[in-house]
């Protein structure tokens, strides 16, 4: 068969999706793309990412050689301004002449402007492409006041863009009475609006506006109802508009409102001529998601390579984080009675609102909206799209947060029919992600991604195929452990027990003894943890430490560039003055960066490998020891000033902060650990925010446990009160060692806790009552740690061996990387930004 | 191996100076290049220094191992893998690094490099 050419216009994320479903299918086209846009394909979806700094490079849809490897053209920066529908033939802006057996519209949309008075001035921008961002980034600098027209999702997207640029009083205005009016109700929009609030955006609804003031910059919106708005920029985010202008030039039919005419099989009123994505019209309906773009782009591909597949329309149900508010709308959110019986729920305290549209007998779920929480969409989409018959208590569904949940899950997704589509961005099915399972023996959602590119796109439906992986992995029969990796067929704490029963000391003896293979990033430094927790020997000797994790076989963070930071102990973030002269010395000798931590201590970044050994020579000539920041081990005991100086303060939370600073100093654990002294219940130390903390109290000290900062905020909990010095030491070295020994790898104490049966009481009754009998054991085991102690650096110093590892190069160990390079940012250094990834070939 | 007609064979260091189990990094010019000694398999390896994805000199710090019969190399930075043998990315991106083939005579490491 003669090779046929076929000709797309427009290389956005759709049009992409079209080469790669149509390579996917056959190699017989010829495929030349023309795209009026500087940049290839890139990820519109997470266009704020850019905002946040994200390179460009990552949002691309695919790398650079890409193209050519697959003999596709690419014309960038160079649009079709003239098409012969009769002659089947095409002329771009740079006037070359094509003609074609088919031709592509995938020419997306461009960001509909009403026609305000005053639009045209300085400061109003539109919100669409990497362009429109450098615009809008390159203006913010001077202003102060931001506002975007339009309260839709992608005017919230913008509105979030702002904020993220810095603008810290942003307003959307929106012409309905409520936000996102497509996708949620009164009540919804209420509760969204409050918590948006509470974040710094301020939604101005039920507004029009007359016209834009100003001289040439923008100054202020002026709207129907008299009242005035004032602004520095102005984003306008009020909808899009099919980008049909070519198609309707060329007597191609478009409807009365904009948007390409096309068939179920994508095909325009000219049958070669499709068009897909955001400038395609069915039904009357423009799909302004990428899920349906994808489909669109299969139908069309598919047509193309003589198949038969149409398109039915699409579940337009979505889900997304909006400035950190979880927003989903599924099925018909809005559906009302006599049509259906609703059930609301609604949480003004926690922002909180959930809507399930029931069918009229109560027995099938139709649709439904989740703001503040959206944790069981997925579910809940599944229960609509496949008709599912409810349970009995429906409410159950969204509102039955219970332990039962994630049973209730399992048997939800057991029930789902085999074609039930799971990931709509790919269009991969509940049969294609078991099958893959059973047939291609993925265990993971990770082997799952790489076989159907399920959960590839947005990512939303991950927790879905993880617990389907599990599922069909039950029903084959295959037990399912948390085991290591593929070396060992074992979970933590059994290895844990293990090794100690066998006295191991070595990585390689306990790859030979326990295990198989020769070990990866995954069992090496986990083994090494486990040989610290267990033995608290010198962690670079015998052989062990290049099974270290990086930051441990160095004694130092890497950090981006190649160099490493260096943190003293400070206990209890107590510091002599001479200490903090040596600190600024040896800083300003190695030319180091210098920051002060969350953990009240000191932290110099910007060090090479060659110099680690002479910085801590000069530290520990002074008096410092190492801060174990690099190792998953207590990091800092943080303290208020307490009684010593504090008018209010009740206890000396120094002196016992130092003290516990230094009994657990340099434990391995499965992850870090935080800890933090207050003298008084004003809690200064913010002790409740820490793995364990501790507050004065009139008797003695109250004992918190299992708090955690970071991603996912969670306050400790209080273990026990009004106990002595000694009584928290003990309760401390039985809660430690239990941690130690149970919780899976890379787990902080809060999740350790979160999945404990029984949670705080039964930790208490552990901890406090000893009811496993084990207090004592962990006792004298934690006193054994606590006197093998050393510095760590104290050591690799002193150690010819190891300190010979701290050079860059072998052959020329003297020699610094003169690749790193840094910055200069307020008169200190900091590290150059990443190199831009090249693909070497 | 692929043909070394080409090949200049590199002084990269003595056997003594490589670390067991792990990599050291070679000056030569103006490249970097990672030398690892998989000691439990009795094998040499080299390959380029830098990491594709964000262009760090870092590899020859990473840890090695294997993913069934296939030894790699995870970069410290995002734990990236790549095979030590074809260097090929492990870790499902379309980047590889280069490799080199090594050679011990008289207690010596040899790099082979083009001419």
């Amino acid at each position: 068969m003669a090779t046929k050419t076929i000709i797309i216009i427009g290389n956005g994320m759709v049009g992409n999706k079209f080469c790669e479903k149509l390579l996917e299918k056959s190699a017989d086209f010829r495929l030349i793309i023309f795209s009026d846009e500087p940049y290839r394909a890139y990820d519109r979806v997470h266009l704020s990412d850019y905002i946040n700094k994200k390179p460009l490079e990552e949002l691309y849809m695919s790398s650079e050689d890409w193209y050519s490897s697959k003999n596709i053209t690419l014309h960038l920066n160079d649009p079709i301004v003239h098409l012969d529908i009769t002659k089947q033939y095409v002329e771009s802006g740079r006037g070359i002449q094509l003609s074609y057996d088919y031709l592509i519209f995938a020419t997306g949309s461009s960001a509909f402007v009403p026609n305000i008075p005053g639009i045209e001035k300085e400061g109003v921008f539109v919100y669409r492409t990497i362009e429109d961002l450098d615009l809008i980034k390159a203006y913010v600098n001077t202003t102060q006041k931001g506002t975007v027209i339009g309260g839709g999702l992608l005017g919230l997207e913008a509105a979030k863009a702002l904020m993220d640029l810095g603008i810290s009083k942003t307003n959307v205005v929106e012409f309905a009475p409520r936000l996102m009016p497509r996708q949620i109700d009164h009540a919804a929009s209420t509760v969204l609006q409050q918590k948006l609030q509470q974040l710094g955006l301020e939604a101005l609804l039920n507004k029009a506006t007359a016209f834009i003031e100003g001289d040439t910059k923008i100054q202020s919106l002026h709207f129907t109802d008299g009242s005035v708005l004032e602004t520095d920029i102005l984003v306008i985010s009020a909808g899009i508009r099919p980008r049909d202008e070519l198609a309707l030039k060329s007597g191609i039919l478009v409807g009365p409102r904009g948007g390409i005419i096309v068939n179920k099989h994508m095909q325009t009123s000219e049958p070669n001529i499709f068009a897909i994505g955001e400038c395609a019209l069915f039904e009357e309906m423009i799909y302004g998601l990428v899920a349906p773009g994808y489909e669109m782009a299969e139908v069309a591909a598919t047509t193309i390579c003589e198949g038969n597949k149409s398109f039915k329309g699409f579940d337009m149900s979505t889900k997304l984080k909006l400035i950190g508010v979880d927003v989903a709308s599924f099925g018909d959110p809005f559906i009302e009675e006599p049509y259906a019986r609703t059930i609301v729920f609604e949480d003004k305290n926690k922002g909180v609102y959930k809507r399930l549209n029931l069918s009229p007998d109560g027995k099938y779920l139709l649709g439904g909206m989740l703001i503040g929480e959206a944790n069981s969409y997925n579910m809940l989409l599944q229960t609509v799209n496949n008709h599912l018959v409810l349970p009995e208590n429906p409410e159950d569904l969204v509102f039955g947060e219970r332990s039962s949940s994630g049973q209730n899950a399992s048997t939800g997704i057991a029930a789902l029919p085999d074609d039930a589509l799971i990931c709509s961005c790919e269009g991969i099915t509940k049969a294609q992600i078991c099958h893959a399972v059973t047939e291609q023996n993925c265990e993971n959602a990770d082997a799952v991604k790489k076989c159907n590119k399920a959960g590839s796109g947005c990512g939303g439906c991950v927790p879905m195929v993880k617990d389907l992986v599990t599922m069909t992995l039950k029903q084959q029969g295959k037990y399912i452990r948390n085991v290591i990796c593929e070396h060992f067929q074992l979970s933590r704490q059994e290895l844990y027990d293990l090794i100690k029963i066998h006295e191991l000391k070595t990585y390689d003896e306990i790859l030979d003894s326990l295990g198989k293979g020769d070990g990866c990033e995954t069992c090496k430094p986990l083994v090494s943890s486990l040989l610290a927790s267990t033995w608290n020997e010198m962690i670079l000797q015998k052989g062990n430490d290049t099974a270290q994790d990086s930051n441990d076989r160095f004694l130092a963070n890497i950090q981006k560039g190649g160099t490493y930071s260096v943190v003293p102990r400070i206990p209890g973030g107590e510091i002599h003055p001479d200490k903090l002269i040596v600190i600024g010395q040896v800083a300003q000798k190695y030319g180091l960066y210098t920051k002060i931590t969350g953990g009240q201590r000191i932290d110099m970044f910007g060090a090479h490998l060659n110099d680690l050994p002479f910085i801590w020579a000069e530290l520990i000539e002074a008096g410092f020891e190492s801060g174990h920041a690099y190792g998953k081990a207590l990091r800092t005991v943080k303290s208020c000033v307490g009684s010593t100086w504090c008018r209010f303060g009740l206890h000396d939370s120094v002196s016992f902060a130092i003290q516990i600073e230094e009994r657990y100093r340099g434990i391995r654990a499965p992850h870090k650990f935080k800890s933090a002294v207050s003298g008084c219940i004003r809690e200064c130390a913010e002790a409740q925010s820490k793995d364990f903390g501790i507050i004065a109290t009139e008797k003695g000290w109250n004992l918190y446990v299992c708090g955690n900062g970071g991603s996912k905020p969670q306050h400790a909990l209080l273990l026990a009160s009004d106990i002595d010095s000694e009584t928290c030491i003990r309760y401390l070295d039985r809660f430690l060692m239990f941690y130690i020994r149970t919780a899976d790898p890379l787990t902080r104490t809060a999740t350790w806790l979160n999945k404990m049966d029984g949670g705080i009481d039964y930790l208490r009754n552990v901890v406090v009552n000893d009811s496993l009998g084990m207090a004592q054991q962990w006792e004298a085991e934690m006193e054994k740690l606590v006197l093998a102690y050393t510095c760590e650096w104290k050591a690799a110093i002193e150690n010819p061996h190891i300190r010979k590892r701290f050079s860059h190069f072998v052959n020329a160990p003297d020699e610094r990387d003169t690749s790193v390079r840094f910055d200069e940012m307020r008169g200190q250094k900091k590290a150059a930004d990443w190199n831009i990834p090249s693909i070497t070939s | 191996m692929e043909t070394l007609t080409n090949t200049k064979w590199l002084t990269a260091c003595h056997v003594d100076d490589a670390v067991e189990n792990g990599g050291v990094c070679i000056k030569h010019e103006n490249q970097q290049i990672a030398l690892f000694y998989f000691t439990r398999r009795n094998e040499w390896f080299a390959t380029q220094n830098e990491c594709p994805h964000k262009r760090q000199m870092i590899l020859s710090r990473g840890m090695i191992g294997s993913l069934g019969e296939e030894p790699k190399v995870a970069c410290p930075f995002h734990k990236k893998t790549f095979s030590l043998r074809t260097g090929e990315c492990l870790s499902g991106e379309e980047c590889a690094i280069k490799t080199y083939p090594v050679k011990i005579e008289n207690g010596m490491v040899y790099i082979g490099v083009e001419n």
